[in-house]
């Protein structure tokens, strides 16, 4: 039987909801799951959670739109945040900012064409002492330097695509 | 730096040992004679904080762990989780034990998320030596456990207030106060919000007692304090020091001598200018989290104030108006400062403004949003009047806006 993408997502959501709990306190435990295993909340996801925890959706809306760590449009596979806040500032993060522009192809606040990466700031993000930093998906990298940018970002590159291939033939 | 904490050097579980083979009142007595207060920077006394929830009525009641640390310029909750989360827990439990809570609650910000193997891993040791659970650290009939809740990104969430609403699903909107979590917290019960560093030093007075705290510090701050020192100086990282520390003691210690002002208590703090460096860092003088932020010689201060002011307008909630069209407004004044288009009459008008908002906002966050702007205009207002129109700041932020 064909199994549809939708079809998938409600499993997967529904799989959630029975291991956190269908009560109101499991609502951002199991959006925060599906933001990391779906790279976005999706109106249908949005409907599902609502009609597992017995909410109405635009409840579900109200939370997801409210924090920055969760995406009603599609983010990309590494989401790299450089922190914009006061001590990174002082550190450099604008020439890093640029270099990650140039290197991505893309201002902050998009994703690039082939769904791989989406540039955003961070604010604060507890790393004062080794600013300029940033966080990609949940790694922190510290100290970055412009030329630092593209060994991070070729780093991401390679777990996909051609050069994931690669490292599988090393590995054999 | 962190060699020199205080929390390395003490015996793991000796806190928590002490702390159960006394009474429940005794243990809060002994907090209100060291006299500690909160460490988060709200500075509230925790002896009458844990006597509240220990003497209000609830069904169950819950030990917070407030781990949501997104105050500009403070990451000494990073190194404590990261290098003594064992002390963290041991206060947690001794909070369960002091107040008749049975659960107790981690709320980590989203950044941190990869600290969060570490720190269940922590757990897991815990549970394992029997630590956690039931009758808890072989005290008979005392069941505590700990669970970690991840935050999303949202810096007004490290109010206590608005912490719970998230933990409950909610948007992180601040609550009205009255009641306080004390009496109505997580789901309507009882329940102690305290500073991941508050948690710590508790199992530290437990295990050496309230005399031996109240020995540093001022008589109204006692106690060590750790700091986390950022910016121009030679040496930034976590340091710890006796509250009631002067500026210019603490600039010595940190390679942050020559420094034009020094920013304490991070964005919701004030910026005090190399003059008033003589001033103390003590809950009756300059309150902090212990965020200190180092301005060097060439620093833009108007810069450093836009900066404060664009972390507010995208971190305010928006329930209210003077924070949520206030700190619209006080950005707006610091681009026309900067591109030399404002008036000493507007400037007033602005500062009255960011008065109201300290008086009118419902929320610390919307209440202290303005201090840095306030004390940035007062002690610089040389620097940042009568700017030429081409000013550096409007060319700066070119291209690399926000979405």
């Amino acid at each position: 039987m064909l199994v549809t993408e939708r079809e998938r997502l409600r499993d997967d959501i529904q799989a959630m909801a029975d291991r956190m709990g269908r009560k109101r306190d499991a609502l951002i435990p199991i959006l925060q799951e599906v933001q990391t295993k779906h790279q976005q909340i999706s109106d249908y996801a949005m409907q599902v959670v609502a009609d597992l925890l017995d909410i109405h959706p635009v409840e579900v809306y109200s939370v997801v739109s409210f924090y920055s760590f969760l995406d009603n449009k599609p983010k990309g596979r590494f989401v790299v945040r450089l922190c914009r806040t006061i001590s990174c500032d002082m550190a450099g993060k604008e020439a890093v900012a640029r270099q990650l522009m140039n290197d991505l192809g893309v201002c902050f606040g998009e994703s690039t064409k082939d769904g791989k990466f989406t540039l955003d700031w961070a604010n604060c993000i507890g790393m004062c002492d080794q600013g300029p930093a940033l966080l990609v998906n949940e790694q922190v990298h510290t100290k970055v330097t412009p030329e630092g940018v593209h060994e991070i970002l070729e780093a991401c590159r390679k777990t996909f695509g051609v050069y994931a291939q690669e490292k599988k033939e090393e590995r054999a | 730096m962190t060699a020199k904490i205080t929390f390395a050097t003490i015996e793991a579980g000796a806190g928590l040992k002490a702390a159960l083979g006394k009474g429940r009142a005794d243990i809060i007595g002994e907090l209100s004679a060291s006299g500690i207060k909160g460490r988060g920077g709200a500075g509230f006394p925790v002896g009458v904080k844990w006597n509240l929830c220990a003497a209000a009525r609830g069904e169950s009641k819950y030990v917070v762990c407030n781990a949501d640390e997104g105050e500009p310029g403070t990451f000494k909750d990073r190194v404590i989780l990261m290098e003594h989360a064992d002390l963290v827990f041991e206060g947690m439990t001794i909070g369960g034990y002091a107040t008749g809570a049975r659960e107790g609650i981690v709320y980590l910000r989203g950044e941190y998320a990869y600290m969060r193997a570490h720190l269940e891993a922590v757990l897991a040791k815990r549970r394992e030596k029997k630590l956690l659970g039931k009758n808890a650290a072989g005290k008979q009939g005392f069941e505590f456990d700990i669970r970690i809740q991840m935050g999303s990104g949202a810096y007004v969430c490290g109010e206590e207030t608005a912490l719970i609403e998230s933990l409950e699903g909610h948007r992180g909107e601040p609550r009205n106060r009255p009641p306080f979590p004390v009496d109505t917290g997580y789901m309507g019960r009882p329940t102690v919000v305290n500073n991941v560093e508050t948690l710590a030093w508790v199992a530290c007075i437990m295990a050496k007692g309230a005399g031996w705290f109240k020995s540093v510090g001022t008589e109204k701050s006692t106690g060590l304090k750790l700091f986390s020192v950022s910016g121009d100086c030679k040496n930034p990282g976590v340091y710890e020091f006796p509250m009631g520390i002067t500026i210019s003691k603490l600039m010595q210690e940190v390679g942050g001598e020559g420094a034009k002002a020094v920013q304490v208590g991070g964005a919701s703090g004030h910026c005090v200018p190399a003059a008033d460096f003589g001033r103390t860092i003590a809950f009756e003088d300059i309150s902090t989290g212990g965020s200190i932020i180092v301005f060097g010689k060439g620093r833009d201060m108007l810069a450093v104030a836009r900066n404060f002011l664009d972390f507010f307008v995208e971190e305010s909630c928006g329930q209210c108006t003077p924070c949520r069209e206030g700190n619209h407004k006080l950005l707006e004044g610091v681009t026309m400062l900067a591109e030399g288009r404002c008036s000493m009459a507007y400037l007033k008008e602005l500062m009255s403004l960011g008065e109201t908002m300290q008086l009118a906002s419902k929320c610390g966050l919307g209440q202290s949003s303005s201090n840095a702007f306030l004390s940035i205009v007062k002690n610089f207002k040389d620097e940042i009047m009568g700017r030429a129109t081409q000013g550096s700041l409007t060319h700066r932020r070119q291209g690399a806006d926000h979405g």
